[in-house]
């Protein structure tokens, strides 16, 4: 897909990627790596291609509206917000820009995905140590109070040593 | 009463909203965009497009009912984090259920919406297996159901990974990462309420006992299945009961609890549209306002 020259129009791509995510506003679609294509067709549409997180993720019509407004307000009227779903979200996409804004903001960013070997998913009983540190004091003497959080993205943390909680966005 | 600064920020607020007339920043009611908006959904060569849609709703119909029936414990789990995980993974099966729907209605030709499934159908034309349609029960039976449940639907989402069904391949990969995180979350609860305390290993083995008869039916394939398994598109679930009983047993011997006696609850099943009494209770209530009110927006 090719980007064309609109005019004066700015980039459709840099309008694209300004929009922020509805549940972690400090990061854009970009940083987050749901945002995976844009582009114009030759008559003109704009095409923006967006993966979700988790599948039941209730943003994805915030983020297709949003996409649509910020482009609609930089110029662009035909714009199509398609979603891709091959290939799944990973964590690894967040880029090294949003894991900074992550920090910064208080959660902790996740570590790498994990990799599969062969044969089926193996369990996890909880007897594998995980070393989270908190985004708070920096201290490693942190506890997994749930791997479920405010959103279906991030798991549940306390620091044993300033006693705050915290979020980890899990690897996935 | 004068303007003040104040009210006119809520005004502002209001109207930064409401300008863009874009009903899709409200996350309720009915009218959500096709989850699978431009998405080739064009039927595979060689498969019947009815055949493919009735399996679409075999998996779509499991995690839409068992997400409604976790659903029913929000508000009632033990502890505030498990309220948090229980309606996460529920949310998680309801996208899920989304996806499959939406693809159900582009394989037969119909181009129903996942609205149109999930409200407008009878109990005798859902397809889920019965398992997931039993009550409640206590917080360990719903763990027990959990554990049975994501461990198969874990195995059988691994395997359709590779379908020759790009949609259904897409969907089951991106599903089995959700899955795994609810099967470790089903099974660290049933080691801690089967190595806990007398009450908890008594209210486990009773859970495992009440969800222990609908086991059967999950790997017994229906002809539909076995058909999908033979084109290359879907799983033949008689083929996944060793990794399942080989993941059951790790957690039963972890969690000092036993396996109970193999036996079926009844030879019909959810994947031809036999169901129990429950599922007709459930459907009223899941259904009630959309069919009250055709064609409601809100």
């Amino acid at each position: 897909m090719v980007t064309a020259v609109h005019g004066a129009l700015p980039d459709v791509r840099a309008v694209a990627e300004t929009v922020t995510d509805p549940e972690l506003p400090m990061l854009t679609l970009a940083d987050l790596g749901v945002l995976r294509d844009v582009g114009v067709t030759h008559t003109g549409t704009v095409v923006v291609s967006i993966t979700p997180t988790y599948s039941g993720c209730p943003a994805m019509d915030a983020m297709r509206a949003d996409l649509r407004q910020a482009l609609r307000a930089a110029g662009y009227e035909d714009v199509e917000v398609r979603t891709v779903l091959e290939p799944a979200w990973t964590t690894d996409w967040i880029s090294a820009a949003g894991r900074a804004k992550l920090a910064k903001a208080g959660i902790s960013p996740p570590h790498l995905a994990p990799t599969r070997g062969p044969g089926p998913v193996q369990l996890d009983l909880g007897t594998t140590v995980r070393v989270i540190r908190c985004p708070q004091c920096g201290s490693t003497r942190t506890e997994e109070q749930s791997r479920f959080s405010s959103t279906a993205c991030k798991s549940l943390w306390r620091c044993r040593s300033c006693l705050e909680p915290f979020e980890h966005i899990k690897e996935i | 009463m004068g303007h003040t600064d104040h009210q006119d920020d809520f005004a502002d607020a209001y109207g930064a909203i409401a300008a863009d007339n874009d009903e899709h920043r409200w996350a309720f009611g009915s009218g959500f965009e096709d989850p699978l908006a431009g998405v080739d959904t064009s039927v595979p060569s060689g498969v019947d497009g009815t055949d493919l849609a009735t399996y679409c709703l075999m998996l779509g119909d499991d995690a839409l009912i068992l997400s409604h029936r976790l659903q029913e414990w929000v508000s009632w789990a033990p502890e505030l984090e498990d309220e948090v995980a229980i309606a996460n993974i529920a949310l998680d099966l309801l996208g899920q259920a989304r996806l499959l729907l939406a693809r159900a209605g582009k394989a037969d030709g119909s181009n129903r919406g996942e609205d149109a499934y999930a409200y407008l159908r009878a109990a005798p034309e859902l397809r889920n297996v019965n398992l997931v349609e039993l009550d409640n029960g206590d917080f360990a039976h719903a763990l027990a159901r959990l554990l049975v449940f994501s461990t198969y639907r874990l195995a059988l989402l691994d395997h359709l990974r590779t379908s020759r069904d790009p949609v259904l391949a897409a969907i089951a990969a991106k599903g089995v990462k959700e899955v795994t995180y609810h099967r470790d979350y089903a099974a660290r609860w049933m080691l801690r309420l089967g190595d806990g305390t007398e009450e908890s290993h008594s209210r486990a083995m009773d859970g495992l006992a009440a969800v222990w008869p609908y086991v059967d039916e999950l790997f017994a394939a229906h002809e539909v299945e076995l058909r999908l398994a033979t084109a290359g598109i879907g799983v033949d679930p008689s083929s996944l009961r060793a990794e399942f009983d080989s993941v059951v047993a790790e957690v039963l011997t972890a969690a000092t609890l036993t396996r109970p006696a193999d036996g079926r609850a009844s030879a019909g099943g959810g994947r031809s549209g036999e169901h129990t009494e429950a599922l007709t209770i459930l459907l009223t209530e899941l259904q009630g306002l959309a069919r009250a009110l055709p064609d409601a927006t809100w």
